[in-house]
């Protein structure tokens, strides 16, 4: 009976070890930050709620959140829904090519393509210059408005709608669609009476989720509002924080609760359209045939190929062509063209050099830390499931599904005093990103964790447990090796996430814990834009080595786990 | 070796009762299989005794060790029972050999004699010379054989099979039958074999628990099984048994009375203990019925299904065109559908009164 009571001992060690961290990354914080709008500093009062709520810039920027945020869904939900219907149930060819380039900006940091975007259509622009279309210079980039935002967050989230709703096209049985073409329906009767409401829950789903991206998305509204003057709240709290210190963190705490508020409404939506989700197609069967497009396929493709030009490669290639320029508003020629701008941020400038070497850290230890830990948690949700097992996933869930800046002015509040008994002091350390990061993306490599795991038969589990091998044992040996691909891959999207990630750490950084979307940032803050283009290509090269490298070994993974891969 | 006690199993999945009240003794050096209609509970009883599900109420005893129940809970992996499972459950990311070898990778055998226990377990079932190839790249008969040579190479005194053959075509399922018999023989291994093919369980089991609505309907020889079923379940369940309502005219007698069955008058095998009643019920198979040319029960011919040699024969009584009625005609005799013919009952089963679980 000894042996008996190790083993449970062990699982109860490795239930509590999981739970405890969990709790210490989503609910600790999260606590820590109701407390304070409660009660801020400790005690009661609601002078910081009143102060915060009366002042005339939370509501302006509340409101150009949702203007933003509506504004920017929406365009995301045209371009994605569209772009999705025509590569899933049409039969165009090249259609991995395709979802490749089109998925491509998601995981391109919002800064970058903002930066990217501002480089194309701004006075200086090498390639407008190129092409004899620039501006004057010294007049306005026209990015530089609430509709250069709208434009930028429907390109930055149009791709996740179009995952979300193709993921639902693909479950489209296809008798659903046969049934109405035999009984009489034309393709586009077909599309707008059976498709598109049968795919009403994906698309509620995918607006959601787009929503909760657009109103706590940092990195866009910061390079084109903020020198516009036009503050969203997350901009509006960079700003108090940047220019009055952790003196107003129980007023930023307000406003990142009423961010909080305006995504948990999307939340509460997609979850609703979730649940709709399951009961609306029930057999499960091959996907529909794909419509002919007869003649009009050489003219879809190539408007696919020219939306892909104007969102993914025109900027792209106005971002290298800055980044090769040697000095502002100087055209490029081949006498012009320079790699001195790499030269410096790689060798000569401390913070960017060293943000490299940072972020690089940052993102590799949320990795790891997250692989490790999202397996026996995803163990835990999907082979042991009790009751409390979901609120574990939920746990880990909510610091991805609120807005970054949420939780960055969590961890301030966290840590802005040493932690009382074991006296960690993380505050204006490169510690204090590096728990926000495990954090934040710790669902990251959980989600395909999953999703692995209910893929692999329980038995195998069970077969090396009547062998005698004990919990740590088949963890290591059978449970690791059989979902570590899924669980990889997720790290791997973490790594590409944390690289560039710049919501969270503008607000943690501290001089020595510069990260590499912080060093963007004070560069085209500072009018260095070359400079700021030159990381920026970098990060973007990293970035699509990464993706096609992970290719390769896309074909041990369960489908949907790499979202780049058709 | 061990044997195998379970004592007024229960298990309840909600307010579902999948198990009620289940109680077996196996021998030690038994091979028992379990039968029953889906979803009746065999796979939730051979969960129980792995150690996979904990029971809700009742005591399971493996080797006279005591493993659940009464407060104590051994874990899976520490009870040395062994398991092959229906869909094999090989490790994909292993070898053949590493496979076979993991639980004595477990146990920390040390490597050449480890190598050699693979080497045996995996001669045992005729797989010498496979240890190299992966899971992925064998037949589904060799899959389970692996599975097979995994589960014996720690020599468990217990063995548990979950419905091994039912992913097998039938050739391969004989001869795995042949394998699963030669090896019980060969190593007197107790083993609880979970099976929903009554010729399967017939072949291979000294004896077999009925299940159904996960209470234990019967546990006896499948001879006793099929000749003295313990009610009206058992009797239709097996062999595809026919139950008529009848009345008992004599006590018993030498082990038979005299029952009227639809106003026919036969003799058949009963308890000793059976006394003249008139709501009894009976059991006739197929081979009980012969078709006659006088006297016997008048039917009704309902379908007629060439068998090859003979026929299947379904009718009603005449009388009673709510019972159903089956039995064989061999060729060259004939029966049309509609056609009336007499029917007479040769022998038979009194089912006894008090139905439940004998032992
Ligand atoms: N984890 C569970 N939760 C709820 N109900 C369950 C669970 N496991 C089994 N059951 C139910 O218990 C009953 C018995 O299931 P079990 O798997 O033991 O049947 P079985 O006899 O093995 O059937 P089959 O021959 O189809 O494999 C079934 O009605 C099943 O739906
Ligand atoms: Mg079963």
């Amino acid at each position: 009976m000894l042996d008996t009571k190790r083993h449970q001992g062990h699982d109860a060690a490795l239930i509590a070890t999981v739970t405890v961290v969990v709790a210490a990354l989503s609910i600790l914080p999260m606590f820590r930050l109701g407390m304070e709008i409660i009660a801020p500093q400790g005690r009661f009062s609601t002078t910081a709620l009143q102060s915060a709520l009366s002042s005339s810039a939370t509501w302006v920027a509340t409101w150009h959140s949702l203007q933003v945020g509506i504004g920017g869904t929406l365009l995301a939900v045209i371009l994605g829904t569209a772009v999705a219907l025509l590569i899933s149930l049409t039969d165009i060819r090249f259609r991995s090519a395709f979802v490749l380039l089109f998925v491509a900006p998601l995981l391109i940091a919002p800064q970058v393509t903002a930066l990217a975007w501002l480089q194309l259509f701004g006075p200086a622009s090498p390639f407008l210059k190129l092409i004899g279309l620039a501006p004057p210079l010294g007049s306005r980039n026209p990015l530089y408005s609430t509709g250069g935002i709208i434009l930028l967050l429907g390109v930055q989230y149009g791709p996740l709608v179009f995952l979300i709703v193709r993921a639902g096209l693909r479950k489209l049985p296809r008798e659903l669609v046969e049934a109405g073409l035999s009984s009489g329906a034309g393709k586009w009767t077909v599309l707008t009476t059976i498709i598109l409401p049968l795919m009403t829950p994906s698309i509620i789903g995918a607006t959601a989720l787009a929503f909760v991206s657009c109103v706590g998305n940092f990195g866009i509204p910061a390079f084109l509002g903020i020198p516009a003057n036009y503050l969203v709240l997350p901009t509006l709290i960079y700003q108090r924080l940047a220019g009055a210190g952790p003196s107003v963190l129980s007023e930023v705490a307000v406003l990142s609760m009423l961010i909080g508020i305006i995504a948990m409404a999307g939340i509460f939506a997609q979850d609703y359209a979730a649940r709709r989700r399951d009961y609306r197609i029930v057999s499960t069967s091959l996907p529909a045939q794909p419509f002919a497009l007869g003649r009009w396929q050489i003219a879809v493709e190539a408007g696919l190929a020219l939306l892909i030009l104007l969102v993914l490669v025109l900027p792209l290639v106005g971002l290298l062509l800055t980044a090769l320029v040697p000095a502002y508003g100087v055209p490029l020629n081949w006498q012009t063209a320079t790699l001195a701008n790499f030269k410096f941020i790689l060798t000569e400038h401390g913070a960017a050099s060293r943000a490299f070497g940072n972020s690089i850290g940052l993102s590799l230890a949320a990795a790891a830390f997250a692989v490790v830990l999202a397996v026996p948690l995803g163990y835990l949700i999907t082979w042991r499931e009790r009751w409390w097992t979901k609120f574990l996933n939920l746990s880990a869930e909510l610091p991805y599904a609120l807005p970054g800046v949420v939780l960055a002015i969590a961890s301030l509040l966290l840590f802005l005093k040493p932690v009382p008994v074991i006296g960690l002091h993380i505050y204006n350390t490169i510690w204090i990103i590096l728990y926000a990061y495990l954090a934040r993306f710790l669902v990251l490599a959980l989600r395909p964790t999953i999703s692995g795991l209910h893929q692999i038969d329980r038995a195998l589990e069970e077969a090396a447990q009547v062998a005698g091998a004990g919990l740590m044992r088949r963890m290591r040996t059978i449970i690791f090796p059989l979902v570590a691909p899924a669980t990889l891959a997720g790290g791997v999207l973490i790594f590409m996430t944390a690289f560039s990630e710049l919501t969270v750490s503008a607000l943690l950084w501290a001089s020595g814990s510069e990260t590499i979307g912080v060093v963007i940032f004070s560069f085209e803050q500072g009018g260095d834009s070359s400079y700021a283009a030159a990381i920026s290509v970098l990060v973007v090269a990293v970035t699509f080595l990464l993706m096609l490298s992970t290719n390769l070994f896309a074909r041990h993974l369960p489908s949907g786990v790499l979202p780049w891969r058709d | 070796m061990a044997g195998l006690k379970v004592k007024n199993l229960t298990k309840r999945f909600a307010d579902f009762a999948a198990l009620s009240d289940v109680s077996l003794d196996v021998a030690d050096g038994e091979f028992v299989a379990v039968l029953g209609p889906s979803g009746c509970g065999k796979t939730t009883l051979l969960r129980m005794v792995a150690g996979f599900e904990q029971p809700d109420d009742g005591e399971i005893t493996i080797g006279g060790k005591v493993m659940s129940g009464a407060g104590i809970n051994v874990q899976p992996e520490n009870r040395k029972v062994g398991i092959v499972f229906q869909n094999y459950a090989l490790w994909p990311h292993m070898n053949v050999a590493e496979n076979v070898g993991y639980s004595l990778r477990v146990a920390k055998v040390d490597k050449a004699t480890r190598e050699k226990r693979v080497e045996e377990a995996l001669a045992l079932v005729n797989l010498q010379g496979f240890g190299e190839r992966r899971p992925a790249n064998l037949s589904g008969g060799q899959r389970q054989r692996v599975a097979l040579a995994r589960c014996l190479v720690a020599a468990p005194s217990l063995v548990l099979f979950d419905e091994p053959l039912a992913n097998l075509d039938v050739h391969l399922r004989a001869a795995m039958e042949d394998e699963f018999a030669a090896f019980h023989k060969r190593t007197g291994t107790t083993i609880v074999y979970i099976t929903h093919d009554q010729a399967e369980a017939m072949a291979l089991a000294d004896r077999i628990a009925v299940l159904d609505h996960g209470r234990l309907m019967q546990f006896a020889t499948p001879r006793m099984l099929y000749e003295e079923p313990a009610n009206e379940m058992v009797a239709s369940f097996i062999a595809q048994g026919m139950v008529l309502p009848a009345e008992i005219l004599s006590a018993a007698q030498d082990g038979a009375c005299r029952v009227r069955i639809l106003g026919q008058e036969a003799v058949l095998r009963c308890r000793p203990d059976e006394i003249a009643r008139a709501d009894a019920k009976v059991c006739v198979r197929a081979g009980d019925l012969e078709v006659v040319e006088m006297g016997g029960i008048p039917i009704r011919v309902k379908r007629s299904i060439y068998r090859g040699g003979g026929s299947r024969i379904e009718a009603s009584p005449a009388e009673r065109p709510d019972i159903e009625l089956h039995f064989d005609l061999p060729d060259p005799a004939r029966l049309e559908e509609g056609t009336q013919a007499r029917l007479a009952i040769r022998t038979g089963w009194v089912i006894p009164r008090a139905e439940g679980a004998v032992r």
